[in-house]
């Protein structure tokens, strides 16, 4: 019987006190930027004022001259001869022949001070010759457009597109046509979202040593160590296997801290120093300018509807830019846009553009937010306009278990029904509405992700275990794979210590993203455990001059497994601990692999709204967060997971973007300018959790950090529709836009 | 080997001759993948650069040595990546 089905966990499911929280809350965590080392030094990085420029020319012979600079940096120090993905991230740690957006690295200094590096930074003289630039995506399309970089185009590309379309992707299944001709009802809308940043509160930090036997060393606040090594080994040209990289505790990441921006400029400049050890700070403005956003994105979808609500067809149409490098989360967009809809009819086909923009990393189901603005606001348009409860629409046209997703496969346990029921019972929904007041309501989804994992745990003398993880701890990861180590081996919550280790000491771990550190990691600490329980259960055996097949294990120690074993009274964990050292040794168990069994996982919000009709302000007065979790190891965390995805989202659809002059420079690069929502703008925000267990965990886990972000933007749009009855299709919809909308009503 | 049915995105069709399902000889995803390749060498490139496999609803990543059979239903998916 699956653990699932038993229901009888002790531990998981429970509030356990986080194992950072201490750290946390009295200022001993380290971050990034804590970490120093003696004889250590400073750098600073010279960045394009221009959107798009040849580098002519880079003297760096004053700073060079400064007492106390010990080295610069350019292009031409690093290796040369990279192609693809590896050049991508070369180019843009350091630009080659041409600065491609505004914010691009051009060169870096390091100096035995922050502010003496700074000073030498300026001194440092670059030569541009200013080119035409393009921001938008539709306008990087159009004929005629700057040019950003000849032949970076994938085969995808059918001949005939603008050579800044770099990849092309269509697909779908039935007649589309026929769909629409069988409708009642044909809508068709163009949608925009807006670039924004994860806008995690720590700044990209790193400490980097490197010698000129090119082995180095990493100190860095990430998401994924290994990707760190990879990716830094490979723009510098080095060895993989000697570099090693230690995560920091992490200030939020969000997908953003899953790539490289400054961090080989750390290594270039400490071999350049002799081997000094090199630091690296981003300012708020370098994190804005010069690390990824997400992308932007332009949509068109058609929807067919009969007077029902069934959706007869579908299509869609996205072009996204990210950047001057390829990567658009077009194909992920487009495969979340419609998978909550059970389709016969449906086609998608996508575009990624590149611009003078930096270079988009990933972000919170990278996509999907975007999508779901575009079809969750035509859905609901429909749904008005068809008179039609869209709560009760999504139920009818909704995917379940075993039915073919709009991207072609069938999907496995899914709990988008129990949701959507869930949604129903809510009593948010029973709420009165004032003048000016409107509901909005929207789904989300998101894929979730396995990645390569390897776990290690040990138990210590004492009956203790540590559990080496190579996923660093954005969300609860240390406190989830605690309880569920603790649940298996029948041990309290305490007795079990997760560290978030160096690249030295386990295999590849893809980083924390895809919302699988608690899926895969989790699954991986079981598996590790198992071993080690199956290894105490043998010393156990030999003990009492047993068959190992006569022991199992229950409540934290080995038991004669039925009668015919014998009688011994339990050999606890401590026990067996105490003895290991003669007994055989150490106690451990490991474990490697891609884990299977991805759960996906839906959910839906309900917001409530004011518009203030004289200001366009936007008040949110309520706001609920269903998702399915599958199983919620610790629930507190899981509902900061819904809560945080839904701010972000709220962030997105309200008041954040990238806003660019004429000469497309960001003209909004701090905190202040570029707005994200704050505690006091919001309300407490309602969660329920839903779990339907994903049979591929084995507590049945599904991620839960993505899906939240994805329904915020069309259920804000939805509400403001319903308070005000205008229909915003460009986000954000900060005051002065919708001012402007409700004036021309 | 079996002969197992790929469905491809049909953005791909253009590198496969316009053929939107490919049948080739392959007992294992990275067989297929090979076989895919082999077949239509102007999908190399796509495949190199990264995809996923889905195998009856089950997204796979790093399976290349998932067996796969003729009743199998193959999905060739953009590669997965997450925030």
């Amino acid at each position: 019987m699956a653990k699932d089905e038993l229901n009888t966990f002790k531990l998981v499911g429970t509030r356990p006190d986080r194992p950072d929280g201490l750290d946390k809350v009295t200022g001993r965590a380290r971050y990034g930027a804590d970490f120093s080392l003696p004889g250590m030094l400073h750098a600073a990085v010279v960045r394009s004022p221009h959107a798009h420029a040849k580098i002519v020319k880079i003297d760096a012979s004053k700073a060079l001259a400064l007492d106390g600079v010990k080295a610069v940096v350019t292009r031409a120090d690093l290796p040369t001869g990279l192609t693809g993905d590896e050049w991508d991230l070369q180019e843009n740690t350091l630009a080659g022949e041409k600065a491609l957006y505004d914010g691009h690295a051009v060169a870096a200094v390091a100096a035995t001070s922050k502010l003496l590096a700074e000073e030498a930074a300026r001194l440092i003289e670059v030569e541009y010759e200013v080119l035409p630039h393009v921001i938008h995506v539709d306008d990087a399309m159009a004929e005629g457009a700057p040019v950003i970089r000849e032949g970076a185009a994938d085969p995808t590309v059918p001949e005939g597109l603008h050579p800044n379309v770099v990849k092309y992707m269509e697909f779908g299944r039935g007649d589309v046509e026929a769909g629409f001709a069988e409708a009642d009802l044909v809508m068709e809308k163009s949608y925009k979202t807006e670039a924004t940043h994860q806008g995690y509160i720590e700044p990209h930090a790193c400490v980097g040593q490197m010698g000129s036997d090119n082995k180095g060393e990493m100190w860095v606040c990430t998401q994924g160590q290994w990707f760190i090594r990879k990716m830094s080994a490979a723009v510098l040209g080095i060895e993989a296997s000697q570099l090693r990289v230690t995560p920091s505790e992490i200030g939020g990441g969000f997908g953003g801290k899953t790539t490289i921006f400054m961090e080989p400029l750390s290594l270039a400049l400490s071999k350049k120093a002799g081997g000094r050890p090199v630091k690296i700070v981003m300012t708020r403005s370098e994190v804005l300018r010069a690390t990824g956003p997400t992308a932007s994105a332009s949509m068109d979808v058609k929807i067919g509807m009969k007077t029902d609500g069934t959706i007869t067809g579908a299509r869609a149409e996205f072009r996204m830019q990210g950047g001057a490098f390829p990567g658009a989360p077009v194909d992920m967009a487009l495969y979340c846009a419609f998978a909550g809809y059970k389709l016969e009819n449906v086609q998608h086909i996508g575009y990624d553009v590149l611009a003078n923009r930096p270079k988009c990393a990933a972000y919170r189901a990278p996509g999907s937010p975007m999508g779901a603005f575009a079809v969750e606001s035509l859905v609901d348009e429909m749904c008005r306009e068809l008179k039609l409860d869209p709560i009760e629409v999504r139920i009818k046209n909704g995917v379940q278990t075993g039915d073919r997703a709009s991207y072609g496969p069938k999907f496995g346990s899914i709990g988008l029904k129990e949701v959507l029921e869930a949604v129903k019972d809510h009593p948010n929904l029973q709420a009165e509405l004032g003048p000016n007041q409107g509901r909005g309501f929207a789904v989300g989804y998101w894929f979730n992700h396995n990645g390569e994992t390897s776990v290690s745990m040990a138990i210590g003398e004492d009956g203790t275990a540590q559990v080496s993880v190579g996923t660093p701890d954005i969300g609860g990861s240390r406190a989830s794979v605690s309880l569920m180590v603790a649940e298996t081996l029948g041990i309290p919550y305490e007795d079990v210590r997760v560290n978030v280790v160096e690249t030295g000491a386990l295999g590849v771990n893809e980083p924390t993203h895809g919302s699988r550190a608690t899926f895969a990691t989790g699954k991986a600490a079981v598996e590790a455990t198992q071993g080690a329980i199956k290894e105490m259960c043998r010393r156990a055996a030999a003990e009492w001059g047993i068959d190992e097949e006569a022991v199992e294990w229950a409540d934290g120690a080995a038991q004669p497994a039925g009668p015919n074993a014998g009688k011994f009274p339990p050999m606890t964990i401590k026990e067996i601990a105490a003895k290991m050292g003669s007994t055989g040794g150490p106690i451990s168990g490991h474990h490697e692999s891609v884990p299977d069994g991805v759960g996906a996982s839906f959910g839906a919000h309900v917001v409530d709204l004011e518009v203030d009709p004289e200001t366009g302000r936007v008040t949110i007065l309520r706001y609920l967060v269903v998702q399915d979790a599958g199983r919620a190891i610790h629930p507190s965390y899981v509902e900061g997971q819904y809560q945080g995805g839904a701010v972000q989202g709220i962030g997105w659809a309200l008041n954040e973007e990238y806003v660019y002059d004429d000469k497309g420079r960001l003209a909004n690069s701090v905190f202040l300018d570029y707005r994200v929502p704050v505690a006091s703008d919001l309300p407490m925000i309602d969660t329920v959790i839903v779990e339907v267990p994903n049979p591929g965990h084995p507590f049945g886990v599904r991620g839960v950090g993505e899906t939240g972000i994805t329904p915020p933007l069309p259920a804000i749009a939805n509400a403001i529709h319903d308070a005000v009855g205008v229909r915003m299709t460009h986000l954000p919809i900060n005051p002065p836009k919708l001012l402007a909308a409700l004036k021309a009503k | 080997m079996g002969q197992v049915t790929v469905h491809l995105w049909s953005g791909l069709r253009r590198l496969t001759d316009g053929a939107e399902t490919v049948e080739v000889e392959a007992d294992t995803v990275g067989e297929m993948l090979d076989a895919l390749s082999e077949a239509h060498p102007g999908v190399k490139p796509v495949l190199d650069a990264g995809v996923s496999v889905a195998v009856n609803g089950e997204i796979l990543n790093g399976g290349r040595h998932k067996a796969v059979s003729p009743e199998d239903e193959i999905f060739l998916m953009q590669r997965m990546k997450g925030g």
